[in-house]
Parts: C-alpha cells; structure tokens; sequence
C-alpha cells in the first residue's frame, strides 16, 4: 500500500491508500474521486484520466509512451505536469505522491 | 412531487445516463434495470484483455456497486421489460412488477446477429460477460478454435487466442477483414499480422453447416462453401450486432436501423430517450444519421440524454471514435470512413506504424491509426473544427502530425450545424 492525495481543483485533498501495482486512474474511480472518467478503461485510449502531477514527483515517474505523449493533446490543460493517471501504477517509489484533478475531462 | 427515471439497459450507456443523472443534479428516484446479472460493465475488454486471463472481473464493472448505493441508484439486474405503454408511461417487468415513469431511457444496447446454417447452436458468440466464461474451458492451448468473422471482435478473439497457444483458424465471408468499418489497405495489413502469427485466415470463405466429427461429440467440423471441412474443438463466431429495437416498436417508437432520437436523444414519444448501441441519431458533423456501437457513443450520448431529462439540453456532435488491441497493435480510428474516395496512407505499413486517412471530395472524413496516435488525435481535431487538410499535406512525413491542421482555414462550423439541426427535425419527426 502506498499514500496517494488527489488535489481536485477547488482545493478539496483526500489521500488514498493504493495498492501496489494499480493505477492511479482504478484507484481515484474506486474511491470516488472527482474529475476523472477512465472511460477507455485504462488502455491509453481516450485521455480523461488527466491529470498534473506535483512537480516534485514528476522526476519519479516511467518516462511516458509515445502513446500517452500523443493522447495527451486531446486536454486543453495540457502543462509539462500533465499525465494520464491509467498510465501511472503504485509503487513503492511513489509512496505520498500527490496529483491533481481537472474540474472535468471533456 | 418526486420524478422517477428509469432506464432499460444495464450496459455503458444505461449507467452513463443513470450517473450523469445524478451529476446533473437529478434529485428523483432512478431504476436502472438490467437483463444480465452483474451491475453494468465495460464490454471492451471482453474479447482483449479479459479473455486473455489478464483482468480481474471486478475491473470489468463500469462503478462499484458502493457508488449505485451512494447515488441511490435502483437496480433490477436479471430482470427483463416485457412492455413499455407510453400513454400511461408505465414499463412492465417479467416478474409482473409495473414501474411508473416520468422520464423512460431505451439503452437497451444490441444482441449478437447469429449464423443460421444447420448445427449452427454449437456456435460460441461473445457479446457477455457469461459468453466469455463459458468459452473459458476449452480455451486452453492446443485447443483448435475456428473464428468466424473478420470484424474487431473476431480479430481480437483471433489474436488472444493465438497468443494463448490456440491452433487457430479464421474464416471471413467478405473479400478482408475489417470490410465493414475500414479499407482493403488497413484489411490487408491486419490479415498479414494475424497469419505472420500463425492464425490460417481464410477470406471470401462461408459456413454452409457445423457437423459432429467422428464419433466424438467434441470435436466438430465446419463445413464451407468452398467445400472444405475444418475441425475445432470450440467455434465462435463475431459477425455483427442487431439492435435491441423490439420493445420500442411494440410501444409505438419509431425505429429504423435503431431507435430513432434527435440531436437531443428524444425518440418520436414524449419523456422517451435513446442512448448507445441502439440509437440511430443524426451526426451534425457528417449531416447523417449513425448508429454506432461504441464506447464513445454509449457515455458522449449517455451524457446527453441525461442533460436533456434535466433540461440542460446540448446537442449531440461528437466525432466517433473507436479503438482496438491486437498483438502489438493499437488500431485508433477517428470519425466514419463511409463513402469515401480517397485513401491517403502516412507512413510505411511494414513498419507496422502508419495511418490511413479517408477523404472525399478532398475533405477528411477518417482515420485508421494503427500504432500512430498523434494521427488519431489530429484527425478527431481536424474534423471536429471542419478544417481542410488537403491530401498532400496529410502525407507528408516532414510535417509532424501534430502539426497537420495548424494554420490552415477552418470552414465555418455554424452553417454544418444549422443544417445539420434542420436535417434531423426532419427525420425525427
């Protein structure tokens, strides 16, 4: 288990304990966290799992697809903090990594 | 008083519609009724990564079951509509029960076209979750698995199974795969991956019957119109969706090729909306009517649907969009490739990274990805916002794909949708 806190974009934290392995995308739909849809499923298919990644732990990431890279154009809040968080799986590396969620996907 | 919504289908788009309800503030009852038993659930999957063993079942499900509680969705899974009556806006169920409605949502989806030849009830289809987990045992490696049809269902049951060490033979009726939705160029690049791994592909190939072989009541043999025999120990076939229409004809709804709905997802009945793989709406974007089956379609119209109960009405205008996982393929396809006149292909398919783009009268229309997302992308931008790209811009690799609709003009989108609104109020009504 690691600590994951999704900032939303009125500023409402909550942390979530996330296993090792899953996605940040299942995590934030299976503790309902607003802002994110994941309605590909998680397959890097349709970019509404954006979201900005705390600067600090950008550096802490897998380097991203050429997928993600590309599918991440579809978000006009593309920024250099921005990831698709289906793309993003627990690890203990990530222990307290904090993201935040767009007001929506479309 | 409290309104109540109820919604026929537990698929994508019935859970679309019943969530959105609640986020566009919907503060009535909603009754989400399903004729499977499992809360609604991601289809896509299904002929990917779940037949393959690698998702968990609960990963399938569309919301945990916690958040139909915390959104007080009522469910009635595993039951069916018998009759839907319109004038006292009344659904009846087959346990007898009645539902009172103010507003009622057809997602009723679709059910698999079947194949009719004699022995054809031995045929596996895989349109359910229970399809899938009942091919389970026999989808073991070694196993011979004859795939009829050639569309994305087919290719990828092809695929997982090959992969999973199947002897696996794929029987198509049309000249290519993927004749329906795609191009001879991108049929004929997937029929090369799927025998360069070891899957026997037969085109232009019928089934006249399905035989026992032998004495043994496993093992069957599919005989073609070519006249040859093929034995398997399991046969499934994916050769199309028929949609669920019988309940809105019954009550009066006017189908054609769907449930038919405006922009809006209003079918010709008041308080009655469509949504999903049943819904035949007009597109304002390619001025016709579609009826796409489709994840994208399922939520975008799911979505809409919901805004119009809640009197937020917004019109429906999306580009379709579509993908599918083979081997080490991402095929991405973005819009309607129907009645184009002109394939540009971007890049070299034996790279196995390329795009083909569909025009017609030098207008994009479409685009099959195949490994390429920024072509992807750059399509579902180029025709949402009507610009032209002519046909040698689009194949030259010097401009970056990102890059293919800058600066170019844009045609001006509010005359597409003035048109394309008058267009559907007239076949709508």
């Amino acid at each position: 288990m690691i600590k994951v806190t999704y900032i939303e974009h009125d500023g409402t934290s909550r942390e979530i304990n996330v296993e090792e392995g899953v996605s940040l995308m299942d995590a934030a739909l299976d503790n309902m966290v607003p802002g994110i849809d994941g309605d590909c499923g998680g397959v890097c298919a349709c970019a509404t799992c954006h979201v900005h990644v705390d600067p600090a732990w950008l550096d802490k990431l897998e380097p991203m697809s050429e997928t993600e890279d590309a599918m991440l154009e579809l978000p006009d809040s593309r920024n250099e903090s921005s990831r698709l968080c289906c793309q993003i799986k627990a690890s203990p590396e990530l222990d307290g990594i904090i993201v935040h969620t767009p007001v929506g996907q479309h | 008083m409290t309104e109540t919504t109820v919604i026929i289908g537990g698929g994508q788009a019935g859970a679309q519609v019943a969530f959105s309800l609640r986020k566009e503030g919907f503060s009535g009852r909603i009754v989400l009724i399903g004729d499977e038993p499992v809360l609604p659930y991601q289809r896509p999957p299904l002929s990917k990564t779940y037949l393959a063993g690698e998702l968990e079942k609960e990963r399938l499900l569309v919301k945990p079951a916690a958040f139909y509680d915390k959104a007080s969705i009522e469910r009635r899974l595993g039951e069916t509509v018998s009759a839907i009556d319109t004038q006292e806006q009344l659904v009846s169920l087959n346990t007898g029960d009645a539902l009172s409605y103010d507003h009622l949502v057809l997602a009723t989806g679709g059910r698999v076209r079947r194949l009719s030849c004699p022995g054809a009830d031995r045929i596996n289809y895989l349109r359910t979750l229970a399809d899938v987990d009942a091919m389970q045992d026999a989808f073991v490696a070694g196993a011979r698995l004859v795939v009829i049809g050639g569309g994305y269902v087919g290719l990828e049951t092809a695929a997982v199974a090959v992969k999973h060490g199947l002897k696996v033979t794929l029987l198509v009726a049309r000249p290519t795969v993927l004749g329906r939705v795609s191009s001879p160029e991108v049929g004929k690049f997937f029929e090369a991956v799927h025998r360069k791994a070891g899957v026997t592909l037969c085109c232009n190939t019928g089934v006249d019957a399905i035989e026992q072989s032998g004495d043994s009541d496993k093992v069957l043999a599919l005989v073609t119109d070519s006249g040859y025999r093929v034995l398997a120990d399991m046969v499934v076939a994916g050769i199309g969706l028929l949609p669920n229409v019988e309940l809105a004809q019954a009550a009066g709804i006017v189908c054609d090729n769907g449930i038919n709905v405006d922009e809006y997802g209003r079918t010709s009945v008041a308080n009655v909306y469509a949504a999903g793989d049943c819904a035949n709406h007009p597109n304002p974007i390619y001025q016709r009517r579609l009826r796409l089956e489709s994840v994208q379609n399922a939520i975008d119209q799911g979505k809409t649907v919901a805004a119009t109960i809640c009197g937020k009405d917004k019109a429906y205008a999306e580009v379709p969009w579509f993908w599918s996982d083979q081997y080490d393929l991402k095929l991405q396809t973005a819009g309607i490739n129907s009645g184009y006149d002109q394939a540009i292909v971007r890049g070299d398919p034996e790279s196995r990274s390329f795009a083909v783009f569909y025009l017609r009268e030098g207008r994009l229309l479409a685009v099959d990805a195949i490994n390429r997302p920024a072509e992807f992308v750059v399509t579902r931008n180029i025709i949402a916002k009507g610009i032209v790209v002519s046909a040698e811009r689009l194949q030259d690799e010097s401009i970056p794909a990102k890059a293919l609709g800058n600066g170019l003009p844009c045609e001006i989108s509010a005359k597409t949708t003035s048109q394309a609104s008058d267009m559907s109020q007239e076949k709508v009504a």
